[in-house]
């Protein structure tokens, strides 16, 4: 049965070495600066129709992603380039994705919302909100068929969480043990809907409760608490013990797309939650304090991080659009190969 | 006086059952709500209740007789002071079925009450000449084809609601639990949107899940998954994954279960680029374009018939019988027009085309099979050929499948046309209850053969 938890989990203590701390530094501040890059490629006419950024949350999928081995799956919505770079994918990739090159993920004909890698096991980029929700819970199923011990990252932000196939989900994922770990990404707005202005019972994760899953919320701008839970959730299910919920709570900093004014909230509780919980600063302060970094490292790491977004972006901005014959292509799939067959 | 139990009807679409087994012998006396009977329908063993009280006069259909009709007297309720010569007069003929009155235009009769048991008008055959066939229902054609690619291949699994332990709220999938397990036959909870996204995903992760929904109209709840997540990921991912699985379950009116269970789905489907469509009409298409379903590395739609379930039809004995999609079957050769149907349509194009030719009209008619893709070239040649063209199915007529053929045989054979393509559909209304307004409500073999001789004519 889940344990009731009141406060919100931070991290006990430093889990981690100086190197993974660096790197978990890094791997966030990957994902601002493109995240920043895009913003600004959208602004220029580059990127198109929906664009999605993950500023501010960026703890969330770097604290998850040290808790993943290799073999793990992960899926989540259209918000969805932090995923990708955080489990490995390249971000010049991604980067021409967004601005629908042939050099893309997807041929340049997924766009922001959905791309997918089979090689890091990400399965999208889904656009219907809630929908990648029973998917992960299936990518689940399919590792628990074969029998090996990998876990399922399923993501969906706290807008999912009201959608009736998330309780569906739950049901069926415990009834049948499904290695899943759902992980709500609570940053308190559904588009431009407070949670408190959406929700009845706010506390997302004590949901599972209703169908015998376990679960937690964590502080979401503490990479280090998320890894914790993480390592958590993941132990949970890779015993066989079925599903776990991570409520993450966070923030985003950008509007809930590029078109989006944010007129729900102040600029002041925006800057507040920058100036004191950003997550990013919160690692530098840690790594300059406890004297595993100076300046010099840091900006050292800020200008690769710098060198490889422009790199993305460059490699987006000249890969070609893809050929209009792509228009016919990837419709339907090839017969099964005999071998297979 | 004495009452006469009569054989029921236990589902909507039973014309028929076997007397299983008598639990009261003559003489017993009998309470309401008593068990009197189990009762075996295509789909399930059922327990028949007692509705009056008296006692068993006279058992008049021992147990173990098979094809017992709805209707037919199988005992006789005697009640309180009648003595057994009471039951001596009564006739184990089944009983007409009580007509309602009708309403001032006669209905047309219905059309399944006249299609041939077993059907065996190929042409074209999918098998080598000579092929030893054996008479198979719908129902047992798709049971096999499942279990024939459950067998070869480990990663197809079957889930849905009452797959399993229940053996299929229409007994499709019976015996399948008891020989793959229920690691590989499983039952789902009531959440079709939720299971198909399972399913979807267990696709994405390399399984090749088959789902039953109870009905395609429980589908509506899950057609996000099937379109948003199914059909249009491998475009979506460039290419890199895709989900390759079928959602099957009966698709159409059944018999008088009213507007929400009764609903054709094969245009909605059908129009959908990624997803692959089959809409069988005879147990050799169901088996074979199962088989193929199984193995299409896509998503694919298959339409099944609950009124087909029961019915008979000659199926190739063969190891491995597959039937390619996108290739339509010339069910009958003919001259003056050309009847192009799919699924049940092909029942009334059938019945329209033996009337016909009573009246010396000659109609080819053509079965889709599968309506994505569509075979245009075998319905165009055979335009090419008659010059005119009916085309029969139940859905709605807005945006319906002979619409679309309309338009393409405009584009491709307008000069070989001699008189407009004419459209046979199901009403423009929701479907109704009374029997006399369902009847109108589909399509109707009068309807076909109005239609073809408008075109011809006559």
């Amino acid at each position: 049965m889940a344990t009731r938890k009141t406060a919100t989990k931070t991290a006990a203590k430093p889990n981690t070495s100086a190197e993974e701390l660096t790197a978990y530094y890094r791997d966030m501040l990957l994902i601002r600066r493109f995240e920043e890059k895009a913003g600004q490629l959208y602004g220029m006419g580059l990127i198109g129709g929906f664009c999605h950024l993950y500023i501010g949350q960026e703890a969330v999928v770097v604290g998850l992603e040290a808790a993943a081995k290799e073999g793990d799956k992960r899926v989540t919505s259209y918000r969805d380039h932090g995923h990708m770079l955080a489990c490995g994918m390249d971000p010049k990739g991604v980067m021409a994705e967004l601005t629908g090159r042939e050099g893309g993920y997807s041929k340049g004909k997924g766009g922001s919302m959905h791309m997918f890698s089979k090689e890091k096991h990400f399965y999208g980029g889904h656009g219907i909100v809630g929908a990648q929700v029973p998917i992960g819970a299936g990518l689940a199923f399919s590792d628990k068929y074969r029998g090996n011990d990998n876990v399922t990252f399923t993501y969906f932000g706290d807008g999912a969480a009201n959608q009736g196939q998330v309780a569906e989900t739950y049901n069926m994922a415990e009834l049948w043990d499904l290695p899943v770990v759902f992980v709500i990404e609570n940053n308190q707005y559904a588009m431009g809907t407070s949670t408190k202005r959406s929700t009845m019972s706010p506390s997302y994760w004590e949901r599972g409760a209703a169908y015998g899953i376990e679960g937690e919320a964590v502080d979401g701008m503490d990479v280090l608490a998320v890894k914790e839970a993480g390592e958590k959730a993941v132990a949970h299910c890779r015993a066989g013990k079925g599903p776990y919920i991570l409520e993450i709570k966070t923030y985003r900093y950008r509007g809930h797309s590029m078109s989006d004014p944010a007129k729900y909230r102040t600029r002041e509780e925006v800057q507040k939650m920058r100036e004191e919980r950003d997550a990013i600063e919160h690692v530098r302060t840690m790594l300059l304090d406890g004297g595993h970094a100076t300046e010099e490292d840091l900006k050292a790491i800020d200008k690769e991080i710098k060198a490889v977004v422009n790199e993305a972006a460059e490699f987006a901005k000249e890969s070609p659009e893809p050929h209009l014959d792509e228009l016919w292509t990837d419709i339907y799939a090839a017969e099964i190969p005999q071998e297979n067959a | 006086m004495a009452t006469e139990i009569l054989m029921p009807a236990l589902s909507p679409t039973m014309e028929e059952g076997t007397l299983a087994k008598w639990l009261v012998k003559e003489g017993d006396t009998i309470e309401s709500g008593m068990i009197l009977a189990e009762i075996e329908t295509d789909k399930a063993t059922m327990e028949f209740e007692a509705v009056d009280e008296g006692t068993m006069g006279k058992i008049l259909i021992d147990e173990g007789t098979e094809g017992v009709k709805v209707n037919t007297p199988i005992a006789v309720l005697l009640e309180e002071g009648e003595d057994a010569s009471a039951a001596e007069n009564v006739s184990t003929a089944p009983a007409a079925a009580e007509e309602a009155p009708k309403a001032a235009e006669e209905a047309p009769a219905p059309a399944q009450a006249a299609a041939p048991a077993v059907v065996s008008a190929n042409l074209d055959p999918d098998y080598p000449e000579g092929t030893e066939m054996k008479s198979q229902t719908v129902r047992e054609a798709l049971r096999d084809a499942m279990a024939e690619e459950m067998r070869r291949d480990e990663e197809v699994y079957l889930m849905g609601e009452e797959v399993a332990e229940y053996q299929g709220a229409y007994k499709i999938s019976q015996g399948l639990l008891d020989e793959f397990g229920a690691k590989r036959v499983i039952d789902t909870p009531i959440t079709e949107h939720g299971f198909a996204g399972i399913a979807v995903g267990a696709a994405f992760g390399g399984l090749k899940p088959i789902v039953e929904f109870m009905t395609f109209n429980f589908a509506m709840q899950a057609i996000d998954q099937i379109i948003n997540s199914a059909a249009k990921t491998l475009y979506m991912s460039g290419g890199q994954m895709g989900a390759p699985m079928v959602f099957r379950g009966p698709n159409g009116a059944a018999a008088r279960v009213g507007a929400q269970h009764s609903q054709d789905y094969a245009a909605w489907y059908a129009m959908i680029p990624g997803l692959k469509v089959v809409m069988p009409y005879s147990a050799s298409d169901y088996k074979g374009l199962m088989k193929t379903a199984i193995r299409d590395p896509n998503p694919v739609i298959f339409l099944e018939n609950e009124i087909l379930y029961g019915r008979s039809f000659d199926v190739p004995v063969l190891d491995d019988y597959t039937v390619p999609f996108g290739k339509a079957r010339i069910w009958r050769e003919g001259s003056d027009v050309t009847i192009v149907s799919f699924g049940i349509g092909m029942q009334y194009a059938l019945e329209a085309a033996d009337k016909l030719a009573e009246e010396g009209i000659s109609a080819e008619v053509v079965d889709l099979r599968t309506l994505r893709p569509i075979d245009y070239d075998t319905v165009i040649a055979s335009v090419q050929k008659t010059n005119r063209c009916v085309t029969v199915e139940e859905g709605f007529p807005v945006g319906a499948i002979g619409n679309h053929l309309g338009a393409t045989i405009m584009q491709r054979a307008f000069d070989y046309l001699d008189a407009p393509v004419i459209n046979c559909t199901g009403k423009d209304v929701p479907m109704p209850y009374a029997a006399n307004l369902e009847k109108h409500a589909l399509v109707t073999t009068d309807e076909v053969i109005a239609a073809v001789k408008d075109v011809t004519y006559r």
